[in-house]
């Protein structure tokens, strides 16, 4: 946590990066503190090495490089009481917190994905007090795991989404001269009214709604104007300035230039999507009064991450473009439940100090530590190794979630009275403050349709959204949710899993079609969720049960309930008394 | 020096701005609930309204801010500072506080706890003012209350309701003022407030990003002509600030002159059992807003196009719902206004 006060020695190998990303890092260090910072997306490797040691060459020289550790405590970024220099000295020491610092300093993140939520709004309260900070996030994440994804609160402040290894795109080599010109006058940079509506603009038909973006887009064309040595913001300048700020947060696909008749088949309006929420009602479609320069929008096409199509249409961007649900910091392992007594350690901010225990642990040495004392003053003298603090009995919370089979034998029969049951179920949840989550499967593949939440009445309309029709691909809705079932318990909550399925097998783990293959590969992906020990419950939606869905469900370790003639009421009664008592 | 955006310049969300007006002219009201979109101007908004407020005269010293003319025996520093024997020192004027409570703040940090520093090192049993003693007078503003755990909620809204913050905790036992605004934001869509809770914020208005481009544009203007150069900014927007400020001043007094006649009182009464409330608070919250609403707008009794302008953020957050019907609330007293009092 000492500034690194060894800059970097050996000159940045700067021809490791990517024109694009060598101008990311220049720009950034022209005054990172107006820009709140960047989130970089990236794993560890030589290339994010360099460029953040490009970054680090450039930066203003007053400003502190420090590396935040990713289990950084409150104490540590807020400041607080120094336990142990108080205790020994026998007065208040006070510790000075990271954002607490009175000079510029460069804040870098590590794993910032798996950042807690009070941290980033620690984080985030600080960059709106105007501290002397900028923050550096790296976002290592890997796959789709939607809990991981950089805390929405702060990705909306920084200005920069940098993404190493995305699309290349042609970008002026900067040097150190115009990154010391451009500190120094960006802020003069003119910006025409023109140019304010395109921002606008632009902002709107990418689908960002956040009006911090359009003015962060601004600020960084301002800068690379600067840094081209301009002394307005041109049009070049803006586009640039796009692709760092609003591409990253696209939420839709611009409309095609008017001029080209757009042969290019075309993405389904978001607004088409039930399952992406009230966000994307037609009043919000983009309404774009203004034409925008056909180049631009070019541009914002081609800087748009390539992924973003596919996301749109799992309807999954909204986990990624708005931080989606988030758990609320109770949710996790310091979750505090009934004091039940005192144990030893330091009080921090998730363990308070149990002073009577302290005191009592003290006692016995009062006399012995009387006489070692150096001075002869009359106090009570505690040490480390008394302090006590409470204990809590940690507060299990419960994700429901629900595998509801949408194949087409299940449509034909039961679909929707699966679903009413499920809707039961939410409403159930809603009281108990659980969380749901829901895979359904169908066709050819089982996908998840809500990440584990809380936004009930999302739940509810991807619910009612949810097609029927296709094939049984049991195996890898099993998979799924044993997958999902793991990340659950990574975050401290009890899984349970609810299928909602005849059993029927007949799409194997490959996507071919075939009952035999099918079966055997839904009974070897039942007998690994087995081992694994989530608690589970079939219910059996066919009219005529038979006794493969029982095997199967015996496989799982999952009670099996047929439920030929039942009603929604009875299913939600059913998998209350199982989850009630697991 | 640091400037805050001012509140006369912010443009559009009309109605979280009447909202937080009106419990500016009356601070009984309860709070205010914005929900609704990032990035739209809430905390801009919250600041923007505390830097309206004249500044305070407040007792030097007390770390509870309270003001020259409360009762000393209230809170425990004036019990000291101002005691009969004590020489007074004159009041210093301070600007309205406006306290930000980070979603990872602890139950001790909130309500304040055992100085531990002085505990230890010095045995001396004190009590070390919490979040709740800062935002004595001004304003709490917490973003994401949604995402904040229920009993902290709870404890908040509590001490919000009675002014006075109790702590009967490790062997101490103080209660000081603590009367203050709670400005509570959220995103629906990220997890949801217990009804419980939401029942006990005064007002709950939604606000959406805008999405006609000229008033994207008005904002972006506004924003970065400000952020440009603050200073002129607001010496620019000096005068309707001072306007604004002489406005809410006036309202403030008139205030306990509005008159509430009892049609007024049967109005909201017939409007909430429609809507089928639960409890009173409703009625209350509604005839409240009304009058601090006739008091903004100068006159002297409560009339119907009063309750109407604020039955929507006075009501919208109390319906009893099914937790999975997507109806827009506001859309529901809407209906219920007009079946009651008529169309306008």
């Amino acid at each position: 946590m000492k500034p690194n006060l060894s800059r970097v020695q050996a000159p940045p190998d700067a021809r490791a990066l990517s024109p694009a990303a060598h101008a990311a890092a220049m720009l950034l260090a022209v005054d990172p503190m107006a820009l709140g910072g960047a989130a970089l997306e990236a794993g560890a490797s030589p290339v994010r090495d360099a460029w953040l040691a490009t970054v680090q060459a450039h930066l203003p020289p007053t400003m502190a490089w420090r590396r935040v550790p990713h289990h950084v405590d409150r104490d540590a970024l807020l400041g607080g009481l120094d336990i142990t220099a108080t205790l020994q000295t026998g007065r208040r020491v006070q510790r000075q917190g990271l954002l607490q610092h009175h000079n510029p300093q460069m804040l870098l993140c590590p794993m910032a994905e798996r950042m807690p939520n009070d941290r980033a709004a620690w984080l985030a309260a600080a960059l709106d007090d105007n501290a002397p900070l900028a923050l550096l996030l790296l976002d290592e994440h890997q796959g789709d795991e939607p809990s991981e994804r950089l805390p929405s609160t702060l990705r909306e402040r920084l200005a920069l989404h940098i993404n190493l290894h995305g699309n290349s795109y042609d970008a002026p080599h900067w040097r150190d001269a115009d990154v010391q010109r451009a500190r120094s006058h960006w802020r003069s940079v003119a910006v025409s009214d023109a140019i304010r509506q395109d921002a606008c603009a632009l902002a709107a038909a990418l689908g960002v709604h956040s009006l911090r973006a359009p003015l962060q887009l601004l600020r960084v064309a301002r800068m690379v104007a600067a840094l081209n040595g301009t002394h307005a913001v041109d049009q070049a300048a803006l586009t640039l300035a796009m692709v760092w700020v609003l591409a990253p947060r696209a939420t839709q696909l611009p409309p095609p230039p008017a001029d080209e008749q757009a042969p290019a088949p075309q993405p389904p309006p978001p607004a088409d999507d039930p399952n992406t929420g009230p966000d994307t009602d037609p009043t919000r479609a983009a309404p774009t009064d203004t034409e925008l320069p056909p180049q631009v929008l070019e541009a914002a096409q081609a800087a748009i991450p390539p992924g973003l199509l596919a996301l749109l249409q799992q309807g999954l961007l909204r986990g990624a473009a708005q931080g989606g649900a988030r758990q609320p910091p109770s949710a996790g392992p310091g979750g505090r439940g009934r004091p039940i007594g005192a144990r030893r350690g330091s009080p921090h901010a998730k363990a308070r100090l149990h002073l009577l225990e302290t005191l009592r642990a003290a006692a016995p040495w009062q006399g012995l530590r009387q006489r070692q004392a150096a001075d002869d003053a009359h106090r009570l003298r505690v040490t480390r190794d008394d302090l006590r603090v409470w204990r809590h009995k940690p507060r299990g919370q419960t994700t429901t979630v629900f595998v509801v089979d949408a194949s087409g034998s299940a449509a034909l029969h039961r679909l929707a009275e699966a679903k009413g049951a499920v809707e039961l179920l939410l409403a159930e949840c809603y009281v108990r403050r659980d969380r749901v989550a829901l895979l359904a499967f169908g066709g050819s593949t089982a996908q998840t349709l809500l990440p584990p939440t809380r936004a009930l009445a999302r739940a509810k309309r991807s619910l009612a959204a949810l097609p029927g029709g296709g094939g049984t691909p049991l195996a890898s809705a099993i998979e799924q949710a044993q997958t999902l079932a793991a990340s659950i318990r990574r975050e401290q909550q009890r899984p349970v899993v609810v299928m909602l399925t005849d059993g029927r097998a007949n799409v194997a783990r490959d996507g071919s079609q075939g009952r035999e293959q099918a079966s055997q590969d839904a009974h070897q992906a039942a007998c690994a969720f087995a081992a694994t020990g989530v608690a589970a419950l079939w219910l059996d939606t066919s009219v005529r049960p038979q006794p493969e869905a029982a095997q199967l469900a015996g496989a799982m370790g999952a009670r099996y309930l047929p439920m030929p003639h039942a009603t929604a009421e009875r299913m939600a009664q059913a998998v209350q008394a199982a989850s009630g008592a697991p | 020096m640091k400037w805050t955006y001012p509140f006369a310049a912010l443009v559009g969300q009309d109605e979280m701005r009447l909202a937080m007006l009106l419990t500016a002219i009356d601070a009984g009201l309860g709070g205010v609930l914005v929900l609704g979109d990032r990035g739209t101007g809430k905390s801009t908004a919250v600041r923007g309204l505390a830097a309206l407020l004249p500044l305070q005269a407040v007792v030097p010293g007390c770390r509870y801010g309270c003001s020259p003319t409360s009762a000393p025996q209230a809170c425990p520093d004036c019990s000291t500072l101002r005691a009969p024997g004590a020489k007074a020192k004159r009041p210093v004027q301070a600007p309205v506080p406006v306290v930000d409570l980070p979603l990872g703040a602890t139950e001790d940090r909130i309500v304040g706890a055992l100085d531990l520093e002085r505990a230890l090192s010095s045995g001396i049993k004190t009590f070390e003012p919490g979040l709740l003693a800062r935002a004595n007078r001004g304003f709490l503003y917490i973003d994401e209350v949604n995402l904040l755990e229920d009993h902290l909620v709870d404890l908040l809204i509590d001490v919000a309701a009675s002014g006075e913050n109790v702590v009967e905790r490790e062997g101490l036992s103080v209660r000081h003022p603590a009367k203050f605004v709670l400005v509570g934001s959220g995103n629906p869509e990220e997890g949801e407030l217990r009804p419980q809770l939401l029942d006990r914020f005064g007002l709950a208005v939604e606000v959406r990003t805008p999405t006609d481009l000229p008033t994207r544009v008005e904002v972006v203007k506004r924003r970065d002509a400000f952020e440009h150069d603050p200073e002129s900014f607001c010496a620019q927007w000096q005068n309707a600030t001072e306007e604004l400020r002489g406005q809410l001043l006036k309202a403030q007094k008139r205030l306990n002159k509005v008159s509430v006649p009892d049609q007024a009182l049967e109005q909201a009464a017939q409007l909430c059992t429609a809507l089928g409330t639960d409890g009173l608070r409703g009625d209350l919250t509604l005839v409240r807003a009304a009058r601090a609403l006739a008091a903004w707008q100068g006159s002297k009794t409560v009339r119907t196009n009063h309750l109407r302008e604020v039955a929507a953020p006075a009501l919208r957050h109390r319906l009893r719902r099914n937790p999975l019907d997507d109806t827009g609330s506001t859309t529901r007293v809407a209906r219920a206004v007009a079946e009651c009092w008529g169309e306008t």
